[in-house]
């Protein structure tokens, strides 16, 4: 922590004169205070997380209503699958989570530099993942034929229902890791901003929190859908 | 436009309606706008124009009707003297018109119909009814009704907006395309297989998927916005009812939307990729799709009704000079409805599904008609012994009673499994239905345009040609609709282009009545295009309501109050306060304290 309490970065003036800066920056004209604004702001965010349960909570209950009338597809398909590749993507996720925790800490304590290589270090697990996700899963698996749907080609399967578990499968984890990237983006922005500008700090961290509480609930998607997938039989 | 009123005082503010001078820069101020009222105006005029592109698919349903379609076999002499055998089809009223534009030459009459009656549900429900009242008078007034300067996220509101016309524009694309001919609901498999070469079903889906985001970024505004920006001194039973009603329906729009999301993605991915999760030659369930549909498109009807019911409200109270009767019994039911509206989706699939799940479902339904009832009573209550004025807006209002207790009461045959068994997929659940989202939602929209058109544009409208246009309204509406319950429970099934011939004078009768309808609708364009045009200046607070709407001038000013609003009376209090910018001598005070 010693390291964290010596950030001594300079600050250019061009970014201290900035209305953009976190020093600089005001409640909209419609909000009495700054906190008021950031409490709506926190609501609003919990209130669109209850939107992505329930869009992904249609994904869980078809997985809940084909496991029911094909069990046998549903334990072959997760043998397909090597829970390494998942349990690394899990750790990963794991990890950013943790960091983008910290951002919204360091932004609360004015330590920009810090602040700002949590925010890398989030973006890059982001794309870790989805290089994992890319290269090691699909990149293998649909070639080989299995694929969802109609294109599943695979001459192995052992039940006539297989196609559908890997439409379930590439449905689910494709929509999550389409949240995945929209993550990346969100916390690229919030960095982009943080260098430009430094436009966060003690009294002005919204965007952070919020990225961090969306990035959250990707994490805890993820964090259902791998035992899911990878390890019940 | 309109200039500053004399009793403004110190603050130099315009109305929020005048703007840059220049057509290119007023055009460039609104489409950039972040003013809740002017998003407000332009959803307004956005589904209203949804509205006219749906009813006109309505009239072309009703033009189809009222002749059967008959293949006759005439045998005729020609000029050489021989027998001829001709065929000729009468009643292909659709195909006539087609050809005549040019158009649909390969289709038949049928095929026309059934695009024409998918294209009236999908606008009609995704388009217009859904989006009508909260995004327009909703995003209009539910600020101000809370005393505050906007809505909590301003440019999220005006982002929904251009959502909703990008989603529109899917719509229009697929219509033009050629339409579609799944139904508004988009059952699998027909929906997945039928017109495979073709996009028009992936753009109407993608369409009303669009249309979702708006939606839930609608509601998500309005739920932090009713939290977190009233007014000093309005605390949740200050609120108007008509922001309880939009704070229930905001919350179903937020929960239940996102369902639609992932079912219509699903659809989508089913088409392009025949991933076979809704279909059942690999395996897949469509009656799960079903599920998934209504478990949000049931309560999506909450989001249609709650906010008319929350209308219907404000009118009664304001044009009978009443207090409301029942403000808690009302702000509650309106939570009530949409709790209960989650539990009910059973009951479009009863046939779909166990014996004991129907019956479970069947008997949650009736759980809705409890706090419907209950808002019935309380408003029938406050008009006893009220000053009623008899203007537009309260005529619409009483008619929403007449009709949308109709719709109601004949829901409930719908939610009795043994006469839902003769009834459903009949001409009577076309009738029930448009009585409650017609004569619900419909009528009281155009009640609370009423109710508030002087505040939004400051004009007042011609009191007797919206009086006529009303008149037309209820009797094209009763003419149209009643007489669909006959067809129905004689055994007209919905969604068919033909019918046998016992049925043809039902018909020509509903088809006569939808003439009426429009002509209706009609005459209130032109009142209000007179209106806007010529209208005479509306003064602050015409019809001596409380809210506080009605503190603002007319139309308000950009920030609409020139200090913020600190609430000392409650929204109804019409026996002790005199309403704000009025004559007390107009607005008298009843001399016991409206003790009766």
């Amino acid at each position: 922590m010693t390291m964290i309490e010596t950030d001594t970065s300079s600050v250019p003036a061009r970014i201290l004169k900035s209305p953009k800066h976190w020093r600089n920056r005001k409640a909209a004209s419609h909000w009495r205070s700054g906190d008021e604004e950031f409490d709506a702001a926190k609501f609003g965010m919990w209130l669109f997380l209850s939107t992505e349960v329930l869009l992904f909570a249609g994904i869980f209950c078809g997985y809940a209503v084909f496991r029911l009338l094909y069990p046998e597809a549903w334990a072959n398909g997760s043998h397909y699958l090597d829970w390494r590749f998942g349990a690394a993507n899990t750790a990963v996720l794991l990890l950013s989570s943790w960091t983008a925790a910290n951002a919204v800490r360091l932004a609360q304590l004015d330590k920009q530099f810090w602040f700002k290589v949590n925010l890398v270090i989030t973006i890059v697990c982001a794309l870790l993942f989805l290089f994992i996700k890319l290269k090691f899963e699909y990149m293998l698996k649909l070639p080989a034929g299995k694929a969802p749907g109609t294109f599943f080609s695979y001459p192995m399967a052992h039940d006539p229902h297989e196609p559908l578990w890997w439409s379930l499968y590439y449905v689910g984890t494709g929509i999550h890791a389409f949240h995945v990237i929209i993550g990346a983006i969100i916390f690229a922005v919030v960095l982009w901003r943080a260098v430009r500008y430094q436009s966060y700090g003690p009294t002005q961290y919204t965007l952070v929190e919020n990225s961090a509480l969306y990035w959250h609930i990707v994490d805890l998607i993820w964090i259902f859908l791998f035992p899911l997938l990878y390890l019940i039989h | 436009m309109s200039t500053l009123d004399a009793n403004a005082g110190h603050h130099d503010e315009g109305s929020y309606l005048s703007g840059p001078p220049g057509m290119m820069a007023r055009i460039w101020q609104w489409a950039t706008t972040v003013d809740h009222k002017k998003i407000g105006v332009m959803y307004l005029f956005a589904v209203l124009t949804m509205f006219f592109i749906g009813g006109m698919a309505a009239m072309a349903v009703r033009y189809d009707l009222l002749d059967p379609i008959r293949t006759q076999t005439v045998e005729t002499l020609n000029a050489a003297g021989d027998l001829e055998t001709t065929t000729i089809t009468t009643g292909e009223s659709l195909k006539e018109i087609m050809s005549g534009l040019g158009m649909g030459k390969d289709l038949t009459e049928s095929q026309i119909y059934n695009r024409a009656f998918t294209l009236h549900g999908a606008v009609m429900v995704f388009m217009f009814i859904v989006p009508s009242i909260p995004a327009s008078l909703g995003n209009f007034f539910l600020p101000i009704m809370l005393g505050a300067k906007d809505v909590a996220f301003p440019r999220l509101n005006l982002l929904s907006w251009y959502i909703y016309v990008f989603g529109c524009l899917f719509g229009i694309m697929s219509i033009l395309l050629g339409g579609v001919d799944t139904g508004w609901t988009f059952y699998t498999p027909y929906s997945t297989s039928t017109d495979a070469d073709h996009w028009r079903v992936v753009l109407m889906v993608m369409a009303a998927f669009i249309l979702g985001f708006s939606s839930i970024l609608t509601g998500l505004n309005f739920v932090v916005t009713v939290h977190k920006l009233r007014a000093p001194g309005m605390g949740w039973f200050d609120m108007p009812l008509m922001i309880w009603a939009l704070y229930a329906t905001s919350i179903i729009q937020v929960l239940a939307t996102p369902v639609i999301g992932i079912t219509l993605l699903l659809l989508v991915f089913e088409r392009i990729m025949h991933i076979g999760i809704f279909d059942p030659a690999m395996g897949g369930d469509p009656v799960l799709y079903q599920h998934f549909f209504w478990f949000y498109s049931h309560p999506v009807v909450y989001v249609m009704i709650l906010p008319a019911m929350g209308i219907i409200s404000e009118i009664l109270a304001v044009h009978s000079r009443k207090h409301i009767f029942g403000y808690r019994a009302i702000a509650f039911s309106s939570l009530g409805i949409a709790g209960v509206s989650f539990l009910v989706w059973g009951h479009h699939i009863f046939t779909a599904m166990g014996e004991l799940a129907a019956i479970l479902f069947s008997g949650l339904t009736f759980l809705v008609a409890i706090p419907t009832a209950i808002k019935v009573f309380n408003w029938i209550a406050t008009l006893y012994k009220g000053s009623i004025v008899i203007n537009t807006s309260m005529c619409y209002a009483l008619m929403f009673l007449f009709t949308f207790s109709i719709g109601g009461l004949t829901g409930l045959p719908l939610a009795t499994l043994a006469t839902d068994l003769h009834l459903h997929d009949s001409y009577y659940v076309v009738a029930h239905f448009h009585y409650v989202m017609m004569g619900g939602t419909v009528i009281a929209f155009m009640g609370g345009i009423h109710h508030w058109w002087p505040k939004m544009f400051g004009k007042m409208f011609n009191e007797k040609g919206a009086m006529l246009g009303m008149a037309l309204v209820f009797i094209g509406f009763n003419v149209t609709f009643f007489t669909q319950f006959f067809l129905g429970t004689q055994g007209m099934p919905r969604r068919y282009a033909n019918y046998v011939d016992e049925f043809q004078t039902l018909h020509q009768i509903s088809t006569y009545g939808s003439w009426i309808l429009l002509a209706g609708f009609l005459v209130h364009l032109v009142v209000f295009v007179v209106s806007l045009y010529a209208g005479k200046k509306a003064p602050a607070n015409p019809w001596g309501g409380l809210t506080l709407e009605w503190e603002c001038e007319s139309p308000p000013i950009e920030h609409n109050f020139h200090h913020e609003p600190i609430v000392k009376h409650g929204p109804y209090d019409f026996e002790s306060v005199v309403p704000p910018h009025c004559d007390p001598k107009e607005f008298p005070l009843p001399e016991n304290g409206g003790h009766h």
